[in-house]
């Protein structure tokens, strides 16, 4: 059965999410979203520009990725939806936004309360809206009531590669929240991003440890390996762990044997 | 609140016994910290972690990495006056050359926008002599208007404003402050600012404050390596950069300390140098002590040092640079101008870019938009 995950409409394979910030060229950044056949990639809207013959990052963006204009530098709700409608008029990307809204320049966490107003504002505008957020279920909750397409939890510290930190609040947003839970934020390594997927999230969205990496082609293709193989084994199921030795069928095994008796 | 109640209780700290005492090992413990604290960052600074430059700059680099990734963003310098009524000992527009003084008219303020505009940068950094009478906030404010139109991200350094002041460049169309103490010594500042308004030591260290209290987006605070104690100096920079960014989170706080270069009129010569090991010292412990701030080189220094220093924690690099009324795009017109200092790299934008990409850096040409 094909697993594709429904965003605005959107059918999306890959799960692998990428950001596209601190590459060393626009060329290994548009080589390491082919690598891991991304179908969506997030775009500051501060860094775009369409003017530009040879700096414009929209060129690089290979055929059939969606573009995700994103808020970034925005410090208020109001700062975030006036940089939306920007991109949307400037034809930058598609009709879905990253809200970012960072009060925080130390350690880059959102301030949810503000990226709940330009959640509102913009959803009623018709953008498909994806708000990053810290992990917190009733913020959570008051994000898909406004609209929300989706939620981006942090696993980590943007760009601390720290990992998925918050697991257990990332775990309770899976559980409760009916929009996809998608991780941003953190992902350090591959397993990071694997053990997202295992614990049933919708996608993870990736930039740091890809850009910054020695060879990030082959990172993204290590991450888009991970990311399937994480949701993979959420969708077979996984069983939970035993503080002990289990032989397979130790009690009950006998009901399966041939009964050479009859 | 003011930083300057920070820096009096160092008042009597006694800097030279600390440089002269501090061993070895507390030098690599302080390299080895995942936190610095003032006294660590005096550590990295000393004599002893100048033997310890490369693991402090293996450190630098990854610090880097993490919090800029591999970009460095650029920018040009656009002078669009040199009046000015101070006495700045090291200083080209000090008012005492009897040089040809000009100011742009909002015509030359235009062709100079998009000379520099057509270049490919989209940040540009206005500056201006320190006068009120010849350059007025009015005339700033008419050259922003014109300037807006060519560039996403507007600097200004200029004479110390007030608040009401910096509220209004904000309003038209100023995202960024870069304003330079020269240095944090009273003493030292009070003998190389004979006079004019730049004199007011406390007013000019609190203007950086006052800007990011109205909200601005960018505040570049900096010294002149050579007027006083460098390690002093580079230390109370450190410290007034991490004041800044506790007491304002939401705005981008970066720092540049460039070594005194030759300008015209009186020869001043430095009180003291500045070898490139210890400014090569001076970026990596201010690196480590602000893991996110940004960092400036100039143009001041040569191009290959510039080079050199891009991985030890640089984010942020002037192009296409000139220091006289006008830039680049006005000079073949006008040779009579006085530059405010010589200037070591004068690559122009097309060749920095192209270094950049060979050094396996992005530069970044656009990082923000008017909103």
């Amino acid at each position: 059965m094909d697993d594709y995950l429904v965003i605005g409409g959107k059918k999306i394979k890959n799960r692998l999410f990428m950001g596209t910030g601190k590459f060393a060229s626009y060329a290994m950044m548009k080589d390491a979203l082919i690598a891991a056949e991304a179908e969506v990639a997030t775009v500051a809207v501060r860094r775009v520009d369409t003017a530009s013959k040879t700096d414009n990052i929209l060129e690089y963006i290979p055929q059939g990725c969606l573009v995700m204009p994103n808020t970034s530098g925005a410090r208020t709700a109001d700062e975030a939806v006036r940089i939306a409608r920007l991109a949307k008029a400037s034809g930058t990307g598609s009709n879905w936004v990253k809200i970012e809204v960072i009060q925080d320049t130390k350690y880059l966490l959102p301030d949810n309360l503000e990226t709940l107003k330009a959640t509102e504002v913009l959803v009623k505008e018709g953008f498909v809206v994806l708000p990053y957020m810290s992990p917190d279920l009733s913020m959570a909750r008051r994000l898909v009531d406004a609209g929300a397409a989706a939620v981006m939890p942090l696993g980590s510290p943007i760009g601390s590669n720290r990992g998925v930190k918050t697991i257990e609040l990332v775990r309770i947003l899976v559980k409760e929240i009916t929009v996809p839970v998608i991780v941003d934020a953190g992902l350090g390594r591959p397993s990071d991003a694997c053990k997202c997927m295992e614990i049933g999230c919708a996608a993870v969205l990736v930039n740091t440890a890809i850009s910054i990496s020695s060879d990030p082609a082959g990172l993204a293709g290590a991450f888009k390996g991970a990311v399937n193989a994480g949701r993979r084994a959420y969708r077979a199921g996984l069983v939970s762990p035993s503080d002990q030795a289990r032989a397979s069928s130790p009690l009950t095994g006998f009901l399966r044997e041939k009964n050479e008796d009859a | 609140m003011s930083f300057y109640q920070e820096l009096r209780t160092y008042s009597d700290f006694p800097f030279v016994d600390f440089y002269k005492n501090i061993s070895l090992e507390q030098a690599r413990s302080a390299v080895a910290a995942d936190a610095h604290t003032p006294e660590m960052l005096l550590a990295l600074l000393s004599e002893p972690a100048g033997s310890l430059l490369e693991d402090m700059g293996q450190k630098a680099h990854v610090l880097t990495l993490q919090h800029f990734g591999k970009t460095i963003q650029l920018y040009t310098p656009l002078y669009i006056s040199d009046f000015c009524e101070n006495e700045c000992l090291y200083c080209g527009f000090n008012k005492q050359n009897t040089i040809p003084r000009r100011k742009l008219t909002e015509d030359e303020v235009e062709k100079a926008a998009a000379s520099i505009a057509a270049t490919g940068i989209n940040h540009i950094l206005v500056l201006t002599g320190d006068s009120r009478a010849q350059s007025p906030l009015e005339y700033i404010k008419k050259s922003i208007q014109v300037i807006k139109r060519y560039f996403s991200s507007i600097s200004v350094e200029i004479y110390a404003l007030t608040r009401e002041e910096y509220a209004q460049l904000i309003r038209a169309g100023v995202d960024g402050l870069t304003i330079y103490q020269e240095t944090y010594d009273e003493k030292v500042f009070d003998r190389v600012h004979v006079c004019g308004p730049k004199k007011d030591y406390l007013f000019r260290l609190d203007a950086a404050e006052r800007a990011a209290r109205e909200n601005i987006r960018i505040v570049n605070i900096g010294v002149l390596l050579g007027l006083g104690d460098w390690r002093k100096d580079v230390f109370f920079l450190g410290l007034h950069a991490r004041y800044l960014q506790q007491a304002f989170p939401t705005a981008d706080i970066s720092v540049s300390f460039p070594r005194i270069r030759p300008h015209a009129g009186s020869p001043f010569t430095a009180s003291c140098t500045v070898s490139d090991a210890q400014l090569v010292q001076c970026i990596i412990a201010l690196r480590l002590f602000l893991p996110y701030a940004g960092i400036t080189i100039s143009t001041r220094e040569s191009s290959r040092l510039r080079e050199n220093l891009l991985p030890l924690g640089i984010t942020r690099l002037s192009a296409g640079s000139s220091t006289k009324v006008g830039g680049q795009a006005l000079e073949s017109c006008d040779e009579s101008g006085l530059s405010q200092f010589e200037i070591a790299d004068q690559r122009s934008v097309a060749d920095i870019k192209s270094m950049l990409e060979k050094k396996g850096y992005q530069p970044v040409m656009k990082d923000w938009l008017h909103i």
